[in-house]
């Protein structure tokens, strides 16, 4: 299995990571990532069949908490971090695709 | 006066009132402005506040009221704990303003406990790194040769205790960040069970396995700082509760050797650091030997596959962890973007470092559709056979001993072009974390050129108490632990 | 445009029902609607950096009872997943929810139709998921975020494309407001956001002998009942259009996107190609999964209750309702309820369910509430219903009295009293009535004793005489029986 990693598939990463890459970084890049993606290769050597994955490393399962209310931040607290803000909005330029949705 | 002295020593001395805390935090930070333009090793001081501290508990003292366990003591924190007092930046340009709006819960912990933040210590940005050059704001050198690393990501708190400058510090541990740097300054590094400290408040690089952890000058005063950090915290629920893991008195017990110990080792493993770093390790097991351990050799087949696995999931998470830096909630917004997707992508570019982006990169391909299955599911899968490996050592010993590090502190810059060649500095560590378990570096001897070695003591989940019985056994015959570099400051 | 197409209307919705629990989805933030901007947000819900989500337990069981409702299966193992895309109202840039393990799946839903048959539609899955803030866009050259509805709990519903026309779209949305509102899960407020449905509209034609499939077009901004329908119906026509001039078939990836806009009562088209979008998604290692027993699963399917078409078709079969009567009186539980106490006081169903869909909801809606909030216990309405049935007082009165019980709750019969509002059926009393209407209206009688043109006029205008002269007391029923003996005695 060749699942390398080439220059094309970069620069979709560096798009799906919202990095804005210039020329030269690309090109850093493309050969660092080539030289680890090909060392975690590595990976298939070993046989995985039947092994389960292991996203948590402990057999917690049911953290709740009661909805309960606790006091949320004042709002000045909440975007006094904001690099701009309109009246108690946070400021972003103009978004116009409309892209959101849950 | 008080070089020398260990946090436990200097906490009785203050609660004794034979010295007061605000005399140990002037000490501490005269001597923070004597050395650390030499070191590094802090990225913000809190002066003020730390005398203020001082004398809340010198006063409490005073008047004879109770006072925590860390009564009066200067303190060091990774910058990648949220803490109201100044900034919290994780090493990044991206955070170099963020001031949070909440204290992390280790942070919590620590001011209940009486204790004095003294400021706040340089990383590896966003805790990626095994040296500290990944900082995005500041140089960190290790105080025993200061050409050379003093070890990451936690390097700046490994070099705040090593150069005397606190009495203890908080680190993190993602792949061997608490325990390398720990080895590589000759300072005891604790890196806890998974789920044993909240994580709440500190800034995620890889959610599923950072922990929080103290790194200390002896095995003595990990177990009080250990004692007062763990627990459950209901705002994480990876916390674990006490039903599932009580809290012991780690410092109660600890003057009591293990009988019969068994020590797991893995022969090849030994072998293949440098040499110095081998035969310390090897003497180290010697000396158990003599305390009536004895050995076991295990197999870890999975071990050489612990670095890519980790590469892969620590990435992955990371890459998610670290999306919501994007200029426009709050952290850096470049001005530069002309539009909202260039706010994202031009601050984004602008305010990550070289080693942050190519982690980034690396975990959004190994998640990116076409190649999850092929590598993180793949990785997800080599987790749990590498699991399996401890848990069939543990079933034969107490516990598991290996080096740190393959090699003492490296020159500055000697890694740095080759991210492959720092990764596989992580060699001993990372597997730890793959599996959720605690590891402790405790110091073991030096390399010809006077560097630090760590002796890396690995166990069960939830078993930092045994672990520290065994570390404090070596310490009870040994002086590495006391031995400090020599600084002009 | 010349020959006559042969088209079927295939529709799926995508539904998201915000849980009315009083706190978001991972943090205790209290849910409130219309709060000024940012004023409920926390480092949570703000996505800042160290923070992390806590599962609300009142948020999962409301979803696994509306899956429930939904005759799904409910998963014994479920997690949670993150999905990556960067919007400014994301704070984190990606979302908590259920990808691979959703909480339940394979499910039905059963909708009343028009013509009183059922119609059944296939739930594919339903999961738990965070809701986004708010962008603003009408800011010239800027947009503005807030984040008080980020965090916030969404039940997220994914049917089958089993609905074929735009009622059956509308009547689906409103038999699932009609459940979670049973169910108390949500306050399903369309107009409010609570509710949103988005339409996957396509047609399969047939033409020719052979069957095209239209490109699937998704639709927004749908916040009214009304909205859904006519978006449905028009973009069936657009589809059909487009078809017809154009040819313009399903393609991989033609998938579009069109926005409703209500001020038009048009579709306009907000994305031409579904970005191939790559969410990358992946386990949230901040959470972890959860196990439902068994003991847990019954706690909660315990408080499921009847879900109202249960309710509706035991009101027909029990009541003798109509279908439609008893459609209106389940719209609302708490009505329903109350139904069926008045029932039980002693009224005759068939009345109190005129009393109630005639005046009560008329009373209910002018003082924004609910028939059984008109402070009328059962026993009074019951009472009411009785004297109405035994024509001791006229339908108007009956109306009357029904407003005054609202204001004070008092025995109907006092009201009827004071009011002067009670019917006489005493016969004597009537009958001398009668006695002088027709004495004093000979030309009318005459009329009708010899079967005139207008004799049925003037029977109406006798009839109508009485109850004048009576003040509109005397019961019609009696007074109609007397007048027909007397004039029967004239003719013969
Ligand atoms: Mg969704
Ligand atoms: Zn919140």
């Amino acid at each position: 299995m060749n699942q390398n990693i080439n220059r094309q598939q970069v620069e979709r990463v560096a798009h799906l990571s919202r990095l804005d890459l210039t020329e030269k970084e690309l090109e850093l890049f493309s050969g660092q990532l080539a030289a680890v993606v090909e060392y975690i290769q590595k990976l298939n050597e070993l046989k995985t069949n039947g092994v389960e994955p292991l996203a948590h490393c402990l057999p917690v399962h049911n953290v709740f908490r009661n909805d309960a209310v606790k006091p949320s931040l004042a709002t000045e607290d909440a975007l006094a971090n904001a690099p701009d803000r309109t009246d108690d909005f946070f400021k972003v330029p103009r978004i116009l695709d409309d892209s959101s949705g849950a | 006066m008080l070089q020398g002295l260990n946090a436990i020593q200097l906490r009785n001395n203050i609660r004794d009132g034979q010295i007061t805390s605000r005399e140990a935090v002037e000490w501490t930070l005269e001597r923070i402005a004597n050395l650390d333009p030499g070191i590094g090793a802090y990225l913000s001081v809190f002066a003020d506040k730390a005398m203020d501290q001082a004398r809340v508990v010198d006063a409490k003292i005073a008047a004879g009221k109770p006072v925590g366990p860390l009564a009066g003591m200067p303190i060091a924190i990774k910058d990648n704990m949220c803490y109201v007092e100044g900034l919290t930046t994780c090493g990044s340009k991206i955070l170099a303003n963020f001031k949070p709006p909440y204290n992390a819960h280790a942070v919590e912990k620590l001011l209940a406990a009486d204790a004095v933040i003294v400021g706040k210590t340089n990383m590896d940005e966003f805790a990626m790194g095994s040296s500290t050059e990944n900082s995005g704001l500041q140089k960190t050198v290790n105080p025993w040769d200061t050409s050379r690393v003093p070890g990451g990501s936690s390097g700046g708190s490994a070099a705040a205790m090593a150069a005397g400058m606190c009495f203890a510090a908080l680190g993190t541990d993602t792949g061997g960040s608490i325990r390398q740097p720990a080895s590589l300054c000759g300072i005891v590094g604790l890196k806890p069970t998974y789920g044993r400290i909240s994580r709440y408040g500190l800034v995620a690089y890889g959610s599923s396995l950072d922990q929080i952890g103290p790194l200390t000058s002896c095995v003595e005063d990990a177990a009080l700082l250990l004692g007062v950090l763990a627990g459950h915290d209901e705002r994480d629920s990876t916390s674990v509760d006490e039903r599932m893991a009580p809290v012991p008195d780690y410092l109660g017990e600890l003057g009591k050797p293990i009988d019969e110990l068994k020590i797991a080792i893995v022969p090849e493993l030994i072998d293949k650091a440098e040499a110095s770093v081998r035969d310390a390790a090897k003497a180290a097991l010697e000396l158990y030997k003599k305390f009536g351990a004895t050995l076991v050799e295990v197999q870890m087949p999975h071990f050489d596959y612990s670095i890519a696995a980790y590469y892969v999931i620590a990435t992955a998470e990371a890459s998610s962890n670290l999306a919501r830096y994007d200029g426009c909630h709050y952290g850096y917004r470049s001005p530069h973007a002309h539009d909202y997707i260039e706010v994202y992508s031009k601050s984004r570019a602008e305010g990550f470092g070289a080693e942050v982006k190519r982690r980034i990169m690396l975990g959004t391909f190994a998640l990116s559709s076409g190649y999850y299955d092929a590598y993180y599911l793949k990785a997800l899968k080599v987790r749990n056979l590498i699991r399996q490996d401890y848990t069939n050592a543990f079933a034969k010993a107490d516990c598991l001993m290996m080096p740190v590090a393959p090699t003492t502190a490296f020159k500055l810059g000697e890694k740095t072009d080759d991210p492959l060649q720092m990764y596989l500095a992580d060699v001993y560590t990372i597997a730890v974390n793959l599996a959720g378990v605690p590891g402790v570096s405790i110091p073991c001897g030096f390399d010809e050129k006077r560097l630090p070695i760590g002796l890396q003591i690995i166990g069960p989940a939830f078993s930092e108490d045994k672990l520290l019985r065994i570390g404090r056994m070596f310490e009870s015959k040994t002086d590495y632990h006391k031995q400090r570099p020599t600084l002009q400051g | 445009m010349a020959a006559k197409v042969d088209y079927k209307v295939i529709v799926g919705l995508e539904i998201h029902v915000h849980l009315a629990t009083r706190t978001k989805m991972f943090c205790g933030c209290e849910l409130v609607y219309g709060g000024s901007p940012n004023s409920r947000v926390c480092p949570v819900c703000l996505g800042m950096p160290g923070s992390l989500p806590v599962m609300n337990k009142q948020a999962y069981e409301f979803a696994v009872l509306t899956a429930m409702a939904l005759n799904c299966e409910i998963a014994r193992f479920t997690k949670w997943d993150r999905k990556g895309y960067y919007y400014p109202d994301l704070p984190k840039n990606y979302q908590i929810s259920q990808y691979d393990l959703p909480l339940s799946h394979d499910g039905f839903i059963e909708i009343p139709l028009e013509d009183g048959s059922i119609k059944r539609v296939g739930i594919i899955r339903a999961h738990l998921e965070e809701d986004a803030g708010k962008n603003t866009h009408e800011l010239g050259n800027f947009s503005a975020v807030d984040l008080n509805r980020a965090g916030a709990p969404l039940l997220e519903i994914v049917t089958a494309p089993d609905m074929n026309s735009a009622s059956e779209v509308r009547q689906m949305a409103q038999e699932l407001q009609r459940i979670v509102r049973y169910l108390g899960i949500s306050e399903a407020d369309m107009q409010k956001g609570h509710m949103r449905f988005e339409p996957n509209v396509n047609l399969h034609i047939n033409k020719d002998g052979q069957t095209y499939k239209t490109a699937i077009c998704e639709i927004k901004n749908l916040n009214s009942f009304r909205a859904i329908e006519r978006s449905v119906e028009y973009e069936v026509h657009r589809q059909l259009d487009e078809f017809l001039e154009t040819g313009r078939t399903m393609q991989i990836g033609n998938k579009r996107t069109y926005g409703w806009d209500d001020v038009n009562q048009t579709t306009v088209l907000q994305r031409e190609k579904e970005e191939a979008h790559d969410y990358r998604y992946f386990p949230e290692p901040d959470l972890v999964p959860v196990e439902m027993d068994e003991a847990w699963f019954e706690q909660i399917k315990s408080r499921l209750g009847e879900l109202p078409l249960q309710k509706q078709k035991r009101f027909v079969g029990e009541y003798g309702l109509s279908n439609y009567d008893a459609s209106v009186l389940t719209a609302d539980k708490a009505t329903a309820e109350y139904f069926e106490k008045v029932v039980q006081a002693g009224a005759d169903a068939k009345r109190t369910c005129n009393l109630i869909t005639q005046t009560g909801q008329k009373l209910a809606n002018q003082n924004n509430t609910t028939v059984d909030k008109l402070g009328i216990s059962p026993q009074n309405l019951a009472k009411l219903a009785q004297m109405a049935d035994k024509g001791q007082i006229s339908a108007t009165a009956a109306a009357q009295i029904f407003e005054k019980m609202s204001q004070q709750n008092a025995d109907p019969e006092q009201i009827a009293k004071a009011d002067n509002l009670l019917q006489n059926s005493d016969a004597g009393a009537i009958e001398a009535i009668v006695d002088q209407v027709l004495a004093e209206n000979v030309d009318a009688v005459q009329e009708i004793v010899s079967k005139g043109k207008k004799a049925g006029k003037a029977q109406g205008f006798l009839m109508g005489q009485v109850i004048q002269k009576s003040k509109g007391q005397a019961n019609p029923k009696v007074v109609a029986e007397i007048l027909s003996r007397k004039l029967a005695q004239i003719s013969s």
